[in-house]
């Protein structure tokens, strides 16, 4: 832990990664006969040059908030979560129902009832995995992503079936009622002075992402139980042997991690979509792992990783727009920093640690 | 691919400038892609042949995701593109919401009929009657009397196409047995050649010689079993007869090909309304070239032809699969 300085642990590490994939993307292009910087360009102007551009980029970070969050929570009781796709794709379904089956009077209401549903499914999700964890050894990682599975199949059965509308070819829900519509970014800001775009899909579970970092912070270093969950983490044995439940710690760490990434269906399923389809998530529980990788498992690092990539989703959308870039390619491009920041962590690290340790022998 | 190229350069000031008013058309594929083979891949050889023959360029994109449905329209909506063509039902949701936004621009949206807006063009295919016509060129060349069918994914639009064949074959022999099966109920189902493989090899266990895939890219693997396994195979959407040279019977041509080109060709001056192409207007059809000549005698041609000239006329109906949600000479 104390091999390298803090800042070079926090910043030094991504940025450097961040570098390397920038320039394997940069040959990339250059491989297909396009122009790096001019992609590069458009990427920035599409995601951060206008408010266009911003609320698009920060509805996708809204969703990568709370699925890094969710996996973040986890990685602190050393529990690999990568069902957060699964677990968001069932807090869509409840959010689907609290919306289409009860009149809400006003939409902050229904913001509270659609959290309270999308985290109750999305923990019951993660339960059942926890549980199998807790009692019975089978590992997190094998079950939840085999929840995913579940949780798809599950989700396909109840689009087609039971909750398509009559004649609807399209294996999606009906529109929401216009009484449960978030405020997006654009009706928040207008009445003070503030023309956000109106075409962008931010909205108003933005907010409720930041306070969520916010809530997940003052949980983890603030309180006894994020104590207990950190301790589980570092030392299992240690944490029995100071009285901590490891059965109680694995299920309540998941039950959390769950209901985060379920709240991720207040965004695209509520905010942006306003009506259930397929494949509501769209992979964001996967960016999850990246996003909370490269955040370090702290709630203002996984923000920051969200930001930077709902930029790369935004930016690459606009690639896909205006250039003939394929988008495979930009899937590749985005892969690439993925692969960078999250899997090849070590890659970097390691040879830093070396630097730094040498350095310091040299001081010493 | 070599025409966007030279955009490339005025692509990018675009981008930087978006707003600014640039009457070139543009075209959205659905998540299946440009190059399926089938369905976009038509669009994209209408809108090809609209460049290549007028010189112009088109903008277009391949969908990545759910969200993107809304943002290319829009975005191709605030770069003055016009008109916007959108390919497949998924879209009818994000345009009955986008649409009203733009009323300057027209949006074509083919494979919708049932929206509410004065500036979409909306192009319905009468699927039915090209399948009819394929269904009745597989009855009769079917040794077994047993023929097969492999949709996409189920949903009413792909039921359409099978209830058309199944009539067309029990129109050539009433006791044709007609083999059905879809590919799933997911969208994942217009891309799984694999699993049409499948099916293809079960349907040949049931006795089917011939086989009718109306899957998009799941076709392909119907296809090519058919060819490994000695049997015939009918084509979707495009003409995919030249896939395997007198192994594919013939193919139901759905004309999108035409309905992009015709749409690219009237730029901003597009009548809108709800266009039906059916036979009589060349929308459908089957494909007759010289890959599949020697599989079509004169005696199918001249019974096949008659059919269609009777649907024309309308001395002949195909039920649709729509009036009643059910379909009277096969059950899905």
């Amino acid at each position: 832990m104390d091999k390298m300085p803090k800042w070079a642990d926090v910043v030094l590490i991504p940025l450097i990664s961040l570098i390397l994939a920038a320039i394997l993307s940069a040959l990339v292009i250059l491989g297909i006969g396009e122009d790096p910087v001019a992609a590069v360009n458009m990427m920035v102007s599409g995601a951060l040059g206008s408010t266009y551009g911003w609320g698009y980029t920060l509805y996708y970070a809204t969703n990568f908030m709370f699925t890094g969050l969710a996996v973040a929570v986890a990685f602190h009781a050393r529990l690999f979560n990568i069902g957060g796709e699964g677990q968001a794709m069932l807090g869509g379904l409840g959010v689907a129902l609290v919306c289409l089956y009860v009149p809400w009077p006003h939409w902050t209401i229904a913001l509270l009832a659609a959290c309270a549903a999308s985290m109750l499914f999305g923990a019951i999700w993660a339960a059942i995995p926890a549980y199998l964890q807790a009692r019975r050894g089978s590992h997190i990682v094998i079950t939840t992503i085999m929840f995913n599975f579940i949780a798809a199949a599950f989700l396909n059965y109840m689009l087609v079936n039971v909750m398509r509308p009559v004649g609807s070819m399209d294996p999606a829900t009906a529109r929401f009622n216009e009484s449960v519509h978030l405020p997006t970014l654009h009706e928040l800001l207008a009445p003070i002075g503030i023309n956000f775009s109106k075409a962008a899909p931010a909205n108003v579970s933005l907010l409720v992402a930041v306070l969520a970092c916010v809530v997940v912070w003052a949980l983890i270093w603030r309180t006894r139980l994020g104590y207990e969950i950190r301790a589980y983490g570092h030392s299992e044995t240690g944490a029995l042997y100071a009285g901590i439940s490891p059965y109680k710690i694995t299920m309540i760490a998941m039950l959390i991690s769950g209901a985060l990434a379920g709240l991720m269906a207040i965004n695209n399923v509520m905010g942006e979509a306003e009506r259930l389809v397929l494949n509501s998530t769209e992979g964001a529980g996967f960016i999850g792992i990246a996003v909370a990788l490269m955040g370090r498992s702290h709630p203002f690092g996984v923000f920051l990783a969200a930001i930077l990539f709902g930029f790369l989703y935004q930016g690459g959308a606009e690639l896909a727009l205006w250039t003939n870039i394929p988008r495979e390619l930009i899937v590749v491009i985005q892969a690439l920093v993925i692969l960078f920041t999250g899997a090849l962590d070590n890659m970097v690290r390691m040879p830093l640690e070396k630097i730094f340790l040498a350095l310091r022998k040299g001081n010493a | 691919m070599t025409l966007m190229k030279t955009l490339m350069g005025a692509a990018t000031a675009v981008a930087l400038t978006a707003g600014a008013a640039l009457a070139e058309p543009a075209l959205i594929f659905d998540l299946g892609g440009k190059f399926d083979k089938s369905f976009n891949e038509a669009a994209f050889n209408g809108a090809k042949r609209w460049a290549d023959e007028t010189g112009g360029s088109f903008r277009e994109i391949e969908l990545q995701s759910e969200a993107q449905r809304e943002q290319a329209l829009r975005r191709f909506a605030e770069a003055g593109a016009n008109p916007v063509i959108t390919m497949g039902f998924a879209m009818a949701d994000p345009l009955s919401a986008v649409a009203a936004d733009y009323p300057d621009t027209k949006f074509v949206a083919v494979d919708v009929t049932w929206l509410d807006a004065p500036n979409i063009r909306q192009i319905g295919f009468a699927e039915h009657e090209g399948s009819y016509l394929v269904g009745m060129l597989a009855a009769m060349a079917s040794k077994s009397g047993t023929v097969g069918f492999v949709g996409g994914m189920d949903i009413p639009l792909i039921r359409h196409f099978g209830c058309g064949y199944a009539q067309g074959a029990k129109a050539v022999n009433p006791d044709v047995k007609i083999v059905a099966n879809m590919t799933g109920t997911t969208p994942a189902a217009w891309n799984d050649p694999v699993k049409g493989s499948e099916l293809t090899k079960a349907q040949i266990s049931q006795g089917a010689d011939v086989v009718y895939a109306a899957a998009g890219g799941t076709g392909v693997g119907v296809l090519q079993t058919a060819a490994d396994e000695g049997i015939l195979s009918i084509g979707v959407d495009s003409n995919q007869n030249h896939l395997h040279p007198g192994k594919v019977l013939t193919s139901m041509l759905k004309r999108v090909d035409v309905a992009v080109y015709d749409a690219m060709k009237a730029g901003e001056n597009l009548e809108t309304g709800v266009f039906n192409m059916g036979l009589a207007e060349e929308g459908v059809g089957y494909a007759l070239d010289d890959n599949n000549a020697p599989l079509i005698s004169d005696e199918m041609r001249a019974a096949v032809d008659k059919a269609r000239q009777d649907i024309i006329d309308g001395n002949l109906k195909v039920v649709s699969y729509y009036e009643n949600d059910s379909c009277p000479a096969v059950n899905f």
